[in-house]
């Protein structure tokens, strides 16, 4: 039949891109390639607004010349991908691997997909105020499901190592799928013609060629757990393991751990005494605790942020992202604004709650606060000063944000406590609520509003209530919806008793 | 300058007799004008023809060795004005827009055009930007061809047919007196294929010769009683002159056999796309072989009605193939087909969609309706559409277009987002330019847009009563020297409006491919700009203005935009927000700079980050930008699951981040690094010394840490 043969004769290709990736460079050595092997070819696209950051399709046809036609006119190819009807399918990025799938250009008969398995985050994904993200495993799954041949890896990582653009891995790795039926020599020719940035793409271009022939590299194998180094330490591990159930383990560790470079061993100990206390109560209770408890007591303070910013092995790190090279100099501005309220509340409790307390100090001392600050942590003068920041921590249990946070972490861990011994589930949801809390300034107040608001809902309308934990859960969801609060207010005002109407 | 460069274009300009022309669709009618003899060009840059304005306006040199003018013009108003060459004098003209849009705005012109009608050759090339990519209204250009009674060609989609009708347009508006609008829908212009070059042609006269000889036609001007005989000429001589010439010279083709009882009228442009539905159904080969009689219109207006009645004559029925509605086509041929008493049925919108692209998928489904009900036996099978799986579908997120990385216009809309937070929701009034993705996440602003300019002009019913809030208005550089200037700002100052207009100036026409225009700050060998905004709307009479120099300021930015919306003055606020596209500014520094760096000299380069340690995965500071750079990574630190924010190395270090935290008072992540290459040698000694004093504090440092550690 000739439709048959039609199809037999002629290859059809979709690339799925992001504005910006070389989409359209890949399409263009893609049609070079075709042509240079005898073949008519065709290529199409819709650019427009989606070059700004949206994704687009390139569509590609070719059918070769000289057989079957070699007297008939131009060939007729079509303008747009049919579903059914796509013989290979590049994407740039997992979730455009999702999209080619989603639009039916991945067919299980026929279809050779190339896809990067490494994500370019979508806006919806990265505004939310919690993990936005989508399920890579369930795209992953999809892919190798429903295509003929899959051919998945990390090409943004790749373009990486080999100082390269995605575009030449993915057309490396088109090369090495054989799904065209043209010579390596001849992709490469392709890119020659192309004239720019000959050899950063050809190096890429053998770089996603090697890596489509064998795979992605094994996953890393899983950190091993932490060892104590020093006297305190081995104590906190000895009575970790001696006291708390196994489960909790790795996360207690963790947290002590944190929470000795936050303070000191005594803090360390304080937030074992207060887990091995919630464990009296229900032993469910650990291993959630030992992850939020530690979060909350090795709170963002002044202090804190100071001593992290002035250590070496974080000003060695960002040489390493940006890529400093020998012979260049570096150097590093944060941008700070403490504000009065923070500087106050880094101050001696009393003297902290005096100044907030009046209003005239308040107003003269807030004006020198209102700006933030270009802080150079490379010089000197920034440097001492966020170390001299960073050297009262011997001092921080006498602050104000201290005794603060301290009031804070009792009142709920009481409250998490009473809740457990009749509805542990509904405790351990208390206890995932830490997580709302956020940030700094205004981001803080706002988390912490939040997380007292769903915390007050719970104890006023849920807690006693059969579905505590499961509402509890619910509110915590509805809390990172939006930064107004609508949404947790609509779930809030859901809670009230249905009234019947007379 | 615009900063890309056309030269590789350019030289396909000069291929000569016999030499094969290798590109896309619309650089090959690009070139077809030259070989058509055209006198002049003008037009509005927009997808998808903003290539043929681009091209032409690096082709300087070619041009006027040609004798050819080229012009870009002010709107497409202005395009569709020049055209008015063409009336009294035998010149070739050719003007290029994007449509409908373009055509909108260029309507009063070409009615005028179309009244009087043409002596040389006027031929309208249209960019359809209709279906997917595209971002305006969805309306068919064809109620324009109707309504003035201009001609419409849609050629399928082959570049020696679309070359070809170039040629024949501007014959076909010879021979009719009637200007010639040639439709490229998006992907017809951006298809890439080849065709056998013919050597350019120097216009028969030129404009400079036209105007060293005026002559002159009172009948040709719309005015009574003139414009009376106009409508008389337009039906009695015009319409049967072009169908004769179309009719004449074959412009619309036949494929498929002679003789079948169903067939099929299909527009040109969507030829390929029906042939490829048809060969998935059997019915047809990829080198067009059809099985069914085929009646390709790559006239669409006029409808030739000897060559319909003839291909629908012993036919039971025919399906009609017409992209958008209303379906003019086919309720033309319903006509045609009473008045010749012929009895086919025309099948078209009751089995086709009336709204939505023609894809492949789409006259497939078609076809088999049609097929079922006329022919049924003689299609193949619907091949099995593959299961949908919407699980899948939940996580694939969409993705709207945004702001590029650094982009300048970012900044404005964080700060008005810090000022809706002071002083509540504001009515703003968005405009047409890349500025308008600030309606999308992350920023959610903008409650209407109106078109092109008309950003002020859209906020000017809103009145605010005593106390009450100002209206906001958007608009962009491009829009305001289109019309914005007039109807927006000479407008407010008019009425005592009391809104406030920000102007987006960065330097370009930047939505529509980076050219220049009056206030950009380039020079331009062959335009003159650096005409600031700021002096123009003073000039108009605004007396409030503001010209900010640098849009990443987002302080001062919000601070200026409270004081627009608080001050107790009255009138029109402008403020200019001023700083260079950042797509553009990287083509024009990058090589630069690169250069600059080789070449051994010092070289500051900046880039942001965020340190994970102190993030807590709020992303207030992503709702707050959206950069295309500041993404999430999956938290490094064990105890924490929701992602941190990142800052990817496609980060060319504007700054916004790092501002907007500190306005916004968000959290003390943000780092800008900078890096110096081939520093001085005295910025080395100090370096060294500084890295010396401060490697030992960070050695003691350490020190403690280790000693207080796990």
């Amino acid at each position: 039949m000739d439709a048959a043969l039609g199809r037999s004769d002629r290859i059809t290709i979709a690339v799925l891109a992001l504005g910006g990736e070389g989409g359209g460079v890949l399409a263009d050595w893609i049609q070079d390639v075709g042509r240079a092997n005898g073949y008519r070819v065709q290529g199409t696209s819709v650019p427009g607004v989606a070059q700004r950051t949206g994704s687009t399709v390139y569509y590609i046809e070719m059918v070769r010349a000289g057989e079957g036609g070699a007297n008939r006119p131009d060939p007729v190819l079509a303008m747009m991908p049919v579903p059914g009807d796509v013989d290979i399918v590049i994407a740039s990025e997992l979730m455009e691997t999702g999209r080619a799938i989603l639009r039916g250009f991945v067919s299980k008969d026929r279809t050779t997909l190339i896809g990067s398995t490494h994500r370019v985050y979508a806006i919806a994904e990265k505004s939310s105020l919690g993990d936005g993200t989508g399920a890579n495993e369930r795209i992953l799954d999809a892919a190798s499901r429903r295509a003929a041949r899959f051919i998945g890896f990390d090409m943004a990582a790749a373009a990486r190592e080999s100082g390269s653009v995605i575009s030449s891995i993915m057309f490396g790795a088109l090369a090495a799928s054989r799904a065209l039926p043209f010579d390596r020599d001849t992709f490469e020719a392709a890119i020659r013609e192309g004239g720019k940035a000959v050899e950063a793409n050809l190096g890429g271009f053998s770089a996603g060629f090697e890596r489509a022939v064998s795979g992605d590299p094994a996953a890393q194998e899983a950190a091993a757990p932490r060892q104590p180094t020093t006297e305190a330490g081995r104590a906190l591990h000895q009575r970790i393991t001696a006291n708390l159930p196994q489960s909790a383990h790795a996360l207690a560790i963790e947290g002590a751990a944190r929470l000795m470079d936050w303070q000191d061993a005594r803090y360390a100990a304080l937030y074992l005494d207060r887990l091995e206390s919630l464990h009296g109560v229900h032993a469910d209770l650990v291993e959630p605790a030992a992850r939020h408890l530690a979060l909350w007591m090795a709170y963002d303070d002044t202090i804190r942020v100071a001593d992290l910013k002035i250590r070496s092995v974080r000003l060695d790190g960002v040489a390493k992202e940006v890529g400093t090279k020998p012979g260049q100099l570096l150097s590093v501005t944060e941008y700070m604004h403490p504000r009065l309220q923070e500087v106050c509340e880094t101050l001696p409790a009393g003297l902290g709650e005096a100044i907030l307390a009046s209003p005239t100090l308040s107003r003269w001392l807030a004006p020198l606060f209102r700006r933030g600050r270009h802080v150079t942590t490379t010089s000197l003068r920034w440097y001492l000063m966020l170390r001299g920041l960073a050297a009262l921590r011997p001092i921080r249990r006498r602050s104000l944000r201290y005794r603060i946070e301290q009031e804070r972490i009792e009142r709920w861990l009481g409250l998490v406590a009473d809740t457990a011994r009749a509805d542990p589930a509904a405790a351990v949801e208390l206890l995932a609520c830490q997580s709302l809390i956020k940030g700094y300034s205004d981001t803080f107040e706002r988390s912490l509003h939040s997380f007292e608001t769903v915390i007050e809902a719970a104890r006023e309308k849920l807690i006693g209530r059969a579905d505590a934990a499961s509402q509890i859960a619910a509110l915590r969801q509805a809390a990172l919806a939006d930064e107004e609060g609508t949404a947790l207010g609509c779930a809030i005002k859901g809670l009230e008793p249905h009234r019947t109407v007379a | 300058m615009a900063e890309r460069s056309f030269k590789k274009e350019v030289e396909q300009l000069r291929l000569g007799d016999g030499d094969v022309f290798e590109g896309e669709g619309i650089l090959a009618v690009t070139k077809a004008l030259l070989q058509a003899g055209v006198a002049y060009v003008g037009g509005y840059q927009g997808s998808p023809i903003s290539h043929l304005m681009d091209v032409f306006a690096d082709a300087d040199p070619l041009l006027r060795e040609l004798g050819v003018h080229f012009e870009s013009s002010a709107s497409e108003a202005a395009a569709g004005a020049m055209l008015a060459a063409s009336i009294n004098y035998p010149l070739r003209g050719a003007v290029a827009w994007k449509s409908v849009v373009g055509t909108n705005v260029a309507s009063d012109a070409l009615s005028n055009l179309a009244s009087g009608g043409v002596k040389g050759g006027a031929l309208i090339i249209i960019g359809e930007d209709y279906g997917e990519g595209s971002s305006i209204m969805q309306e068919r250009t064809h109620a324009f061809a109707m309504k003035s009674q201009m001609w419409l060609l849609d050629p399928r989609p082959n570049l020696p047919t679309m070359v070809d009708m170039v040629e024949k347009g501007f014959e076909l508006s010879e021979a009719s007196n009637t200007p010639v609008m040639i439709e490229m829908r998006v992907r017809s212009c951006h298809m890439t294929g080849s065709f056998v070059a013919r050597d350019n042609r120097r216009p028969a006269m030129t404009v400079g010769e036209a105007a060293a000889n005026p002559t002159r036609d009172l009948d040709r001007i719309v005015l009574p009683p003139a414009n009376f005989l106009h409508e008389i000429e337009k039906v009695e001589k015009r319409w049967p002159a072009g169908q004769a010439f179309v009719r004449d010279n074959r412009l619309n083709e036949w494929f498929g056999p002679e003789r079948d009882d169903i067939g099929i009228i299909v527009q040109g442009g969507l030829f390929n796309t029906l042939n490829r539905a048809l060969e998935l159904a059997g019915l047809s080969d990829v080198w067009g072989g059809a099985k069914v009689p085929i009646y390709c219109l790559n006239v669409v207006y006029p409808i030739i009605p000897e060559e319909v009645t003839a291909f629908c004559a012993g036919k039971k029925a025919v399906l009609v193939l017409e992209e958008g509605q209303p379906e003019f086509i086919e309720h033309e041929l319903n006509t045609l087909l009473r008045r010749a008493d012929l009895n086919t049925r025309v099948v078209g919108k009751d089995v086709m969609p009336r709204a939505g692209e023609y894809s492949g998928q789409v006259i497939g489904d078609g076809l088999a309706k049609f097929f079922a009900a006329w022919a049924p036996g003689r299609i193949a099978p619907q091949s099995k559409v593959a299961t949908p799986e919407p699980e899948l579908a939940k996580e694939v997120p969409q993705r709207p277009a945004g702001f590029c990385t650094g982009c300048p216009e970012r900044p404005i809309f964080s700060a008005m987002k810090l000022v809706q937070k002071e002083l509540g929701e504001l009515h703003v009034s968005a405009d047409i330019g890349c500025h308008l993705f600030s309606i999308l996440p992350p920023f959610h602003i903008g409650n209407t847009t109106m078109g092109y300019g008309l950003g002020s002009a859209g906020a000017s019913a809103f009145k605010p009563s005593e106390g009450g809030k100002r209206a906001v208005a958007m608009m962009g550089d491009g829009g305001f020297w289109h019309n914005g200037l007039t109807s927006g700002i000479g407008n407010a100052v008019f009425n005592q409006d009391d809104t406030v207009t920000i102007i987006v100036d960065n330097g370009y026409s930047a939505a529509t491919g980076g050219q220049d225009i009056l206030s950009s700050r380039a020079s331009n060998d062959i335009r003159t700009t650096n005409h600031p905004i700021e002096k123009a709307v003073r000039g108009i009479g605004v007396k409030w203005a503001r010209t900010l120099t640098r849009t990443y300021d987002v302080a001062r930015m919000r601070d200026t935009l409270r004081e627009a919306l608080t001050s107790k003055e009255a009138g029109p606020k402008v403020i200019v927000a001023q700083s260079e596209c950042m797509l553009n500014k990287q083509r024009r520094v990058k090589p630069l700079l690169a250069k600059a760096a080789r070449e051994g000299k010092r070289v500051v380069r900046e880039r942001f980050g965020v340190d994970a340690e102190t993030c807590t995965g709020d992303h207030a500071c992503i709702r707050l930008s959206g950069c295309p750079s500041l993404s999430i990574r999956p938290n490094p630190d064990p105890l924490r699951s929701h992602p941190v924010t990142h800052i990817d190395n496609t980060c060319v270090g504007c700054g916004n981040c790092g501002e907007v935290a500190h306005a916004a008072v968000l959290c003390p992540s943000f780092w800008k690094a900078e890096v110096v290459i081939n520093p001085g040698r005295w910025e080395q000694l100090a370096h060294r010394f500084r890295r010396w004093v401060i490697g030992w504090l960070q050695r003691s440092h350490s020190r403690h840490i280790a000693a207080r550690a796990f």
